[in-house]
């Protein structure tokens, strides 16, 4: 068998190299081909009717004028009557058309009767959604009574982020057909290639032999893109229904921003005491979520801070009539590293301690105290801690206040089950086969790197081929797993298929096939350049055979491997400047320190980092799904009043991967998700610092801002 | 003396983009953001319409309307106006002819993406927010979502597609999208390439700041700003040799 393990970090010579992903000019010329670009010969066009009520039973529904609509070519109705609606925008019915235009004309002559019935879409205050709030039950640790009376300091607070939308640029959809002979061709926007088959093939109750996906490239998931969903399998219906047309069905942006991905709010009052020393020995919490009218939603609270000796914690799961959550980069995380370190920084401005010795002092409460310790000194060096941070609320006069604040973060990351297969031809050319995705993580690029880096040749002279159920099986893309799986298994595949060529040109060289390598484009005995062949030549020993070999990632093996790993901790700085008269933020820089493993690629890496920053920035100080009590719909579903960062809002951004060799020996780990952590917090409590008072409802925006500046919020 | 600061997370600039039905021909409702521009007016008339209904309400001077919709107005349509049916159109696209049959109400994105598989434009917001439309028509930058097809007739109209990689070549602002890792996921990334051309073309040696204001009229969700900023920078080295890269 094959080594499998990485070449020491200064033997390699593609891994690690700031190679410029190899997709990146199709997709910036517009070339890439993405599902919801595809037109395909006979494709019909399908569109969505939604309910416009947030909590209602379908009385009746007749489509049968919109079935005579000219160029329909059928409807699906999924809300028959009797339905019960749970939150608005539900899916009622679709629609098959020659055109667009008149897939959503027909729409408009769909009737549908509703009962309308009470709704709950707020759940900001607890004790208005008493009976839609469900305990989850105490949990006690040491003795939070005892804790109180002898701590020295206790400080208290509110603290509230709300529901946020994925707003994926390309909406969930699909083009499918469902042919004659019981056969499914899928091309969906999608996290989750391998999986997806599976999913489509049992919703429509087809074998999964029968199922076929393919896909190019996915704009944007984070979490929200890996089911068929109810309009993927009526769009799979809808195929059938017209004899087997392709049906191409992506959703509108106003559904789009309601129903196709949000994630939980969490709001909390916070307790923490710390003794004389200014250690923490006090958490008590009371903390609810909305995860939709499903539930969940449940911080991990205290956060990477776990260990605080005495814990009172009690959280209410609220049921709202909107639409259920699912995966956000990083679920939960983001929100409990907010609802942590605001109440820290709270608690260290009541002691009038630097929060940044608060918590220094506390890292032994971590995981991983040595980490934390090392991540948040190089943070502050790089914010210029010292020079630039003030007591709270002490920014000068003026009405432009500068703030300092910490967030922190943690995450797994460890690689997920994944299949690679390589196949070396005669002609030398080379594939790597995985039924994977690219994210726009730079997936291929990195597979690209492995094989090259195993295989003794350039990233040009590998075939990465992914997103297609004819290639292995592999992992979702979800949980910063895929980089860790598809690195291992493409390590493994191309080292196999290696060991085959080299028993194939062994005699050749007059050598054992275990004494060859594959060095600089050519297969040598090891050390001795002067016996070598060219890696076509070498190949060209085949004859008329093609090596075709897998190797594997198994989540449970990989630990004693060492390819990848997972547990990360990660601290963030955000350097911020408010308007005291308007209410605005503005970013001057955030910092973000970060363990990491193994970098494959230093350059997507940091972009990773980059645009999980810039996520933060976004939930900081702009997103919100604003709830209409009275309609029970959401008032901004759109990109204009849903708000995301422009490319001027977003100050510097300042990235430290802390890439060692001490770090490399972990192997690879998962990045898209840690960075995204700590923004929210960082910048929630750099405010905080410029204007002296802490802003309890995130986001930041200015309104949030004037009302607590002016005792409006507390 | 503080200045105060600009709203930035209230209102973002809006960039380069025009955002008109029938920029500069003094018919409908043109609307720019762009300080450069010849069209100044305020933006706010936009509000709470939604941009369907905005489109359908400039068809209004083509005397059609809500009827636009039902096929049996057609008889009652009065000389001189195309419609409610689909019409044959002639656009120019990327500098060739391209015959299509359209229905008045078709904005040109949707024509580009369905009817002439011109799929780099992307349809992301659909009303004139997120740039990922991007096209020049008559070298400006506008968005395809707010330009009904029939509109766009006798006008020059430029796509990724007719640019980005001529002969197999990439623009220098492609590849200089490439080598700072502009780009993620890639769907907002030919609107952001289209819109950085345009802005270089007016502003062939921008500073970094100006790069700023002239690429806000464009959304990314994956965040690649950073790569953005200095990609167009580095484009403007490479096309006109800016000196502030």
């Amino acid at each position: 068998m094959p080594e499998y393990r990485w070449p020491e970090m200064s033997k390699r010579r593609v891994m690690g190299k700031r190679i410029s992903r190899l997709d990146g000019v199709e997709k910036a010329s517009g070339r890439a081909k993405y599902s919801s670009d595809l037109n395909k010969p006979g494709m019909l066009h399908g569109a969505t009717l939604v309910c416009p009520y947030a909590h209602a039973r379908v009385k009746s529904i007749d489509v049968s004028e919109a079935e005579k609509h000219p160029g329909v070519k059928g409807v699906h109705v999924v809300a028959p009557a009797g339905t019960e609606i749970q939150w608005a925008h539900w899916e009622v019915a679709f629609v098959a058309a020659e055109t667009e235009l008149a897939a959503r004309d027909a729409l408009k002559k769909i009737r549908v009767e509703y009962e309308v019935l009470p709704h709950v879409v707020h759940e900001a205050d607890l004790k208005k959604v008493q009976d839609r709030a469900k305990a989850a039950g105490e949990q006690i640790e040491g003795d939070p009574d005892q804790a109180l009376k002898e701590a020295a300091w206790v400080s208290e607070g509110f603290y509230g982020i709300p529901v946020l939308e994925h707003s994926c640029l390309e909406p969930h959809g699909n083009v499918v057909s469902w042919t004659p002979d019981n056969k499914i061709e899928l091309n969906p926007s999608t996290q989750a290639v391998t999986s997806i088959r599976g999913d489509m093939a049992r919703a429509v109750n087809v074998p999964v032999a029968n199922v076929h996906v393919h896909q190019d490239h996915i704009g944007g998931g984070f979490g929200s893109k890996f089911q068929p969903d109810r309009w993927g399998v009526a769009a799979a219906e809808l195929s059938k229904k017209a004899g087997g047309r392709p049906v191409k069905l992506f959703l509108e942006r106003p559904v789009e921003q309601v129903i196709a991905g949000c994630r939980p709010s969490a709001y909390a009052r916070i307790k923490l005491g710390a003794s004389k020393d200014g250690k923490i020995i006090l958490w008590e919490s009371q903390s609810w979520a909305t995860g939709g009218f499903t539930g969940g939603g449940s911080p991990p609270i205290p956060y990477v801070y776990t260990r605080i000796p005495n814990q009172r914690k009690n959280h209410w799961a609220v049921s709202t009539n909107t639409a259920p959550i699912r995966a956000w980069r990083a679920p939960n995380h983001p929100q409990a590293s907010y609802l942590t370190c605001a109440a820290m920084e709270d608690l260290a401005a009541k002691m009038k301690l630097d929060p940044l010795e608060l918590f220094l002092k506390n890292v032994d409460l971590t995981a991983r105290p040595d980490t934390y310790e090392r991540q948040l000194k190089k943070a502050a060096e790089m914010a210029e801690w010292k020079k630039l941070w003030h007591p709270r609320g002490e920014s000068g006069k003026g009405h432009l206040k500068r703030g300092l604040g910490i967030g922190v973060c943690t995450w797994g990351g460890a690689g997920h089950d994944s299949t690679a297969r390589c196949n070396i031809h005669p002609d030398g050319t080379v594939e790597v086969e995985l039924g994977s995705q690219d994210l726009g993580t730079g997936t291929r690029t990195v597979i690209a790197q492995v094989a090259a880096e195993s295989l003794g040749l350039n990233v040009n002279d590998i075939r990465v081929k992914i997103g297609d159920t004819n290639y292995p099986p592999s992992g979702t893309s979800g949980g910063s797993t895929t980089v860790g799986g598809v690195s291992t298994s493409t390590r493994k595949a191309t080292l196999n298929a290696l060991a085959k060529l080299f028993e194939e040109v062994a005699p050749a060289l007059g050598a054992p096939a275990t004494e060859l390598e594959a060095v600089d484009g050519k297969i040598q005995v090891k050390g001795n350049p002067a016996k070598s062949l060219s890696w076509k030549a070498a190949c060209a020993k085949l004859g008329v055979k093609t090596i075709s070999e897998t190797g594997q990632n198994i989540p449970r093996d990989a630990p004693k491997e060492g390819l990848n790993t997972g547990g990360v901790g990660g601290v963030q700085i955000a350097d911020v400047t408010v308007d005291v008269e308007t209410g605005i933020v503005k970013m001057n820089r955030l910092v973000a320190v970060q363990d990491c493993g193994t970098i494959i690629n230093p350059k997507t890496a940091e972009s990773q980092v980059y645009g999980a920053c810039i996520m933060s920035i976004c939930g900081a100080l702009m997103e919100e799904r604003v709830m209409d009590a009275i309609t029970g719909r959401m008032l901004n579903n759109d990109l204009e009043f849903y708000k995301l960062a422009g490319i001027k809002d977003i100050g510097e951004i300042l990235v430290h991967l802390e890439i060692d060799e001490a770090n490399d020996r972990r192997g690879v780990i998962g990045l898209g998700e840690p960075p995204v952590i700590g923004g929210i917090a960082a910048i929630a409590n750099a405010v905080a610092n410029a204007i002296g008072v802490r802003v309890p409802l995130v986001p930041m925006t200015p309104m949030n801002v004037l009302n607590t500046l002016s005792g409006r919020m507390s | 003396m503080q200045t105060p600061l600009v709203a930035i997370n209230c209102e973002r600039s809006g960039g380069s983009h025009c955002i008109a039905a029938s920029a500069g021909e003094g018919r409908g409702i043109a609307v720019s953001r762009h300080p450069d521009s010849e069209l100044k007016q305020p933006q706010d008339n936009r509000r709470g319409v939604s941009r369907r209904g905005l489109l359908q309400s400039i068809g209004v001077t083509t005397a059609v309307g809500p009827a636009l919709l039902e096929e049996t107005a057609q008889a009652q349509t009065p000389a001189g106006v195309v419609g409610p049916g689909a019409v044959p159109i002639t656009l120019t696209i990327n500098g060739k002819p391209a015959k299509v049959s359209v229905e008045p109400r078709e904005t040109l994105l949707d024509v580009l993406r369905n009817k002439l598989d011109l799929t780099g434009a992307k349809r992301v917001c659909d009303r004139g927010t997120c740039g990922a439309c991007s096209v020049l028509v008559n070298g400006k930058v506008m968005y395809a979502c707010t330009i009904l097809a029939i509109d766009a007739q006798g006008k020059q109209i430029t796509t990724i597609e007719g640019f980005a990689l001529s002969g197999g070549k990439p623009h220098p602002v492609v590849t200089a999208f490439v080598n700072n890792d502009a780009q993620q996921c890639g769907y907002c990334t030919p609107g952001f390439v289209v819109a950085a051309k345009a802005f270089l073309d007016r502003n062939p040696n921008p500073t970094y700041e100006q790069v700023q204001e002239g690429l806000g009229g464009n959304l990314c969700r994956c965040g690649t700003y950073m790569g953005i900023r200095k990609a167009v920078l580095e484009a403007a080295k490479a096309m006109k040799g800016g000196t502030n890269a």
